[in-house]
C-alpha cells in the first residue's frame, strides 16, 4: 500500500515554517517533508513516501543483517542444517 | 552505480540462500498473509510465489487504500469534482478507479479540474496559490500515508488557509487482521505486515493480536530478500508453534516506530468506524478529522446530495481481499473483468491483487 | 502643434503570440520573416508557396504523420519541436525509409511566449540539420488562450524506402534476437519529472534523438533484419507485445539485460513506474537474425545514439503472442501493456 523508497538527504531548508530537504534517489532528485525526522542530517539515508522522509534508515541494523547473511551463505550453515539464528532467537 | 539500501536486497544470491533455507525448513504446508498491496506487487513482478517450496502459499491481504475504500467515497469524490470552482487533486492512484458510472479522468473530460498531486503538500500549495478556488484533496491511505495527509491539514490550519479540505478515506491495519483472524473461513496462519505501515507504527499494537490469535506477525520489507527475510522468519514461528512479533525489516522499522508523525496525526485525526470496499464495516478502522479541524472536511463542505453506489454484482473483490479466494479463481477474472473494463477496485489499482494476478500471472499455465 | 489624426497602428512587436499572428496578415509576415525562416529557412520553403514542388528518386516512398502536445513544451534534452523532427524522422527510418523532406503544422496559443517558440523553432532545425531532412513546407494557427496547451506541432514526413530492405512486425522468426538500441525509459521520465507542480528536480534528459543514421548503417551491413520499432508511448513493453502479436510468437526477454540509466531508475523506483512502460524518443528495437545479431550490434555501439545499445532477449515458439520477463531470481512473469497513461503512485 505504501511506497516508500530509499534516498540521500542532501540539504535541509525550510518552506512555510516547514522543515523540508532535497532527497537523492540514485540521481533523481525529490523534495521532502523533514518534520517527521527531526533529527535527520544531511548525508544520511532516509525513506521517502508521498512526499514525507518516513524514518532514517538504521545504517547499522542494515549492516548488521547483511553481514550475517553473507557469513551463513560463506560458512554454507544452510546446508549443515543448522539453526539460523535470527529465526531461532524468539 | 547501484541503489543503496535497495540493490542489496535484490540480490539473487542471498535470495536463493533464504529460499532453501526456507524450503528446509518448512516441513508442513503454511499459508501466510502479506498484509501490504506493495508486497503483492514485489511477489508478482518477482515471481516469488513460483519459487517458494509448494508447502508456502501466501495469500494476498487488504492493504491497497484504493481497494478498500468504498465506492460510496470514490462516487462523492467524483461528485465534489464536478463542482464548477474546485480544484480536486489526488494521488495518481486513485484517478483511475472507477466509481458507479465513470471516474476522475472522466470527471476531467468534462470539464472538471482533476489533478494530480505527488504529496499532500502540493495540494496545500495550489490552495496558496489559488485563493480563490476551492481546493479538495482526496486523503486516502493506511498510517503510511495518514501522517503526511495530517501535516497537510495541520499546515492549513495554521496557516489560515480556508480554501483547503480534505475528503478522508484513511483506514488502519489492525482492525483488518482481527477480522481475517476471526472469521469463520480464515486459512491465514501468519502474517508479513506491511513495513512501511510499521515504520510509523512499531509493532505494539500487533502484539496482541498476535497473542490473542496465536499467530506470528513479522514486520517485513519489500524488496525480494526482505520478504524472503520475512517468510523465513514467520515459516521459522510456525513450525516451532510459537506466536508473536518479530521485526525482519530492522533498517527501517523499530518496536515504538515513529513517535513524531504519529502524534501530528493523532493530533489531525481521531478513530472511527470504517465500511472497507467488498469487506464491510469494520469497528474502529478509520481515521477521520478530530472535531477541530472538521472545518477541512470535503464532505460537510460540499454538499452533493444523496450518494447511491452500485457495485458489480460479478465482483468478489471481498473475498479476494480477505484471502479467501485467489484471483484467478474469481469467474469474472480476464472475462467481463480486466484492467480495461475493472469491476473493482483490486482490477484497476496497481497493487491490487487482481491487477497484479492480471499483469504478470494472467496465463500460468504458458509460463 | 497638435499630432495629425491617424488610426493607431497594430503593434508588431509582441512579446506574446496573438490572434493576428494566425490571421495572415501583416503579423503573420512578421512571425514568419523573424523566427520561422531564420531557423528553417532552405530553397523550398524560402518560395513561400503554398506547396513544396518535389523530385523524389525512384522507387517506393514511404509517409507517415504525427502530432505533437507534449507538455511541458520545453524539457531538458529537447523541445516539442526537436521532438516533433526526430519523431517524424525516426518513424519513416525504422520502417526502411531514408526521410527526405518534412512539414511542420503549428497550432500556438495566444499568449505563447515568442521567445519560447524562437527556441523550439531552432531546435526544430538543429533537429532537421543532423537528420540530414528538409522541412519545406509549414503552417501557423493561433487558437484563442484556453484552446490548446501552448503549442501543438503536427509533422508529416516522406522518404524513400530502400529495396533490398523488407522491415514489418509480421516478419519475427523464433530464434531471432531482440536488441534495445540504449537505455529505456528516457524521455518518459524526463518528461513525468519536469511536470510543473510535482516534487521533482530530477533533470532527466530526454533520449529525443533522430536514428536515421545508425539504421542506415545497420541495414547496409544487415539489410535482412526483421523488424524495427522505435518505443514511444508505451514504451518497450507496448513494442514487444505489438511485435509478439503480430507475428504469433513469443518474446522472452531477460531482466537483468535491459539498460536503464541511474536516474531514471531512480526516478521509476520513487514513482512508482515501470522504465519497460515509459516512452523513448531516440531508441529502436531491432529484431536480428541470431547469426547476424552481433554484428548489428556492433554498428549500434559505434553510434552515440547507440551505445548502449543491447541484446535483450529472444523469439520463441512459446507462449505465442505474449512476452515474458526471465527475472534475476530465476523465475517469470508477463510482461504486459501498460494499462493507460503512466502515472506516478504512492501505493
Amino acid at each position: 500500500m505504501c511506497l516508500a523508497i530509499p534516498g540521500k538527504l542532501l540539504d535541509i531548508t525550510e518552506e512555510n515554517g516547514l522543515k523540508m530537504g532535497t532527497v537523492d534517489v540514485n540521481g533523481s532528485k525529490t523534495r521532502a517533508c523533514l518534520e517527521y525526522v527531526p533529527d535527520i542530517v544531511p548525508g544520511q539515508y532516509t525513506i521517502v513516501h508521498a512526499g514525507f522522509a518516513l524514518k532514517i534508515i538504521d545504517e547499522e541494523e542494515a549492516a548488521e543483517s547483511l553481514k550475517l547473511w553473507q557469513e551463513l551463505i560463506g560458512s554454507g550453515a544452510f546446508e549443515t542444517g543448522d539453526e539460523l539464528p535470527s529465526t531461532d532467537d524468539l | 552505480m547501484g541503489m543503496k539500501h535497495l540493490d542489496e536486497y535484490r540480490d539473487p544470491e542471498l535470495a536463493r540462500f533464504l529460499l532453501e533455507e526456507i524450503a528446509r525448513k518448512a516441513t508442513r504446508p503454511w499459508t501466510i498473509m502479506e498484509i501490504c498491496g506493495g508486497q503483492t506487487h514485489s511477489i508478482m513482478r518477482n515471481g516469488i510465489d513460483q519459487l517458494l517450496p509448494d508447502t508456502v502459499e501466501l495469500v494476498h491481504g487488504p492493504g491497497c487504500p484504493v481497494c478498500v475504500t468504498p465506492l460510496e467515497t470514490i462516487d462523492r469524490a467524483l461528485a465534489i469534482a464536478s463542482i464548477p470552482g474546485v480544484i480536486f487533486t489526488s494521488f495518481g492512484d486513485m484517478l483511475r478507479v472507477p466509481g458507479s458510472r465513470d471516474d476522475l479522468f472522466t470527471v476531467r473530460s468534462r470539464g472538471g479540474d482533476v489533478r494530480m498531486v505527488y504529496s499532500p503538500l502540493e495540494a496545500l500549495q495550489l490552495a496558496r496559490l489559488h485563493p480563490e478556488r476551492e481546493v479538495v484533496f482526496f486523503a486516502v491511505g493506511f498510517e503510511t500515508t495518514a501522517p503526511a495527509n495530517a501535516m497537510a491539514v495541520r499546515q492549513a490550519a495554521r496557516e489560515g488557509i480556508a480554501n483547503f479540505s480534505v475528503l478522508c478515506s484513511q483506514v488502519m491495519v489492525p482492525p483488518a487482521m482481527r477480522a481475517i483472524l476471526s472469521s469463520p473461513d480464515n486459512r491465514v496462519q501468519g502474517f508479513l505486515a506491511a513495513g512501511h505501515v510499521c515504520a510509523i507504527m512499531g509493532w505494539e499494537e500487533y502484539e496482541p493480536v498476535a497473542e490473542a490469535f496465536g499467530v506470528p506477525i513479522v514486520p517485513a520489507g519489500f524488496e525480494p530478500v526482505d520478504l524472503l527475510d520475512g517468510i523465513l522468519k514467520v515459516v521459522g514461528m510456525l513450525e516451532k508453534g510459537c506466536s508473536g512479533v518479530l521485526n525482519a525489516y530492522g533498517r527501517v522499522v523499530s518496536r515504538e516506530g515513529n513517535r513524531e508523525a504519529r502524534k501530528v496525526m493523532h493530533s489531525v485525526f481521531g478513530v472511527a468506524d470504517r465500511p472497507w470496499r467488498g469487506i464491510g464495516l469494520m469497528p474502529a478502522s478509520g481515521l477521520v478529522l478530530r472535531r477541530e479541524y472538521a472545518r477541512f472536511d470535503a464532505e460537510r463542505r460540499f454538499d452533493v446530495g444523496h450518494i447511491a453506489p452500485r457495485e458489480s454484482p460479478l465482483c468478489r473483490s471481498g473475498e479476494v481481499l480477505q484471502g479467501h479466494l485467489k484471483p484467478d479463481a474469481c469467474p469474472a477474472f480476464g472475462k467481463e473483468c480486466t484492467p480495461q473494463t475493472p469491476l473493482g477496485a483490486t482490477m484497476v489499482s496497481s497493487e491490487g491483487a487482481c491487477a497484479a494476478y492480471y499483469r504478470y500471472h494472467r496465463n500460468p499455465d504458458s509460463l | 502643434m497638435t499630432e495629425p489624426f491617424a488610426c493607431p497602428l497594430p503593434l508588431l512587436r509582441h512579446e506574446t503570440i496573438q490572434m493576428a499572428h494566425g490571421a495572415g496578415g501583416r503579423l503573420s509576415q512578421e512571425l514568419t520573416r523573424q523566427v520561422f525562416m531564420p531557423h528553417l529557412g532552405n530553397a523550398f520553403l524560402d518560395l513561400l508557396d503554398d506547396q513544396a514542388k518535389l523530385t523524389l528518386p525512384s522507387g517506393r516512398a514511404a509517409f507517415t504523420t504525427d502530432t505533437y502536445v507534449v507538455s511541458p513544451c520545453l524539457f531538458p534534452g529537447g523541445t516539442i519541436g526537436s521532438l516533433a523532427v526526430n519523431g517524424t524522422v525516426n518513424d519513416l527510418a525504422v520502417g526502411g525509409a531514408r526521410p527526405l523532406y518534412l512539414s511542420a503544422g503549428f497550432v500556438l496559443e495566444e499568449g505563447f511566449p515568442i521567445a519560447d517558440l524562437d527556441r523550439i523553432v531552432g531546435s526544430m532545425a538543429e533537429a532537421a540539420g543532423k537528420a540530414g531532412v528538409l522541412i519545406v513546407t509549414g503552417d501557423t494557427k493561433v487558437v484563442q488562450k484556453g484552446f490548446c496547451d501552448g503549442i501543438f506541432i503536427n509533422t508529416s514526413g516522406i522518404g524513400v524506402l530502400r529495396q533490398e530492405v523488407e522491415l514489418s512486425c509480421r516478419n519475427l522468426q523464433p530464434g531471432d534476437r531482440i536488441l534495445l538500441s540504449g537505455t529505456a525509459g528516457d524521455h518518459g521520465m524526463s518528461i513525468m519529472t519536469a511536470r510543473e507542480g510535482l516534487s521533482f528536480q530530477s533533470g532527466i534528459s530526454s533520449d529525443c534523438a533522430p536514428l536515421n543514421h545508425m539504421i542506415e548503417a545497420m541495414l547496409d551491413a544487415v539489410p535482412g533484419i526483421h523488424a524495427m520499432r522505435d518505443p514511444t508511448r508505451g514504451g518497450v513493453a507496448a513494442v514487444l507485445n505489438e511485435l509478439a502479436a503480430s507475428s504469433s510468437v513469443g518474446i522472452d526477454i531477460e531482466e537483468r539485460s535491459i539498460p536503464v540509466r541511474d536516474e531514471v531508475r531512480g526516478a521509476c523506483e520513487l514513482l512508482g513506474i515501470d522504465p519497460l512502460h515509459a516512452a523513448n524518443e531516440g531508441k529502436l528495437i531491432a529484431v536480428v537474425p541470431d547469426e547476424a545479431a552481433r554484428e548489428v550490434l556492433g554498428i549500434m555501439h559505434a553510434f552515440e545514439e547507440g551505445r548502449d545499445a543491447a541484446i535483450i532477449g529472444t523469439v520463441s515458439v512459446d507462449h505465442p503472442g505474449m512476452v515474458v520477463m526471465h527475472t534475476v531470481f530465476g523465475s517469470r512473469r508477463i510482461v504486459d501493456l501498460p494499462a493507460g497513461e503512466q502515472l506516478p503512485r504512492i501505493c
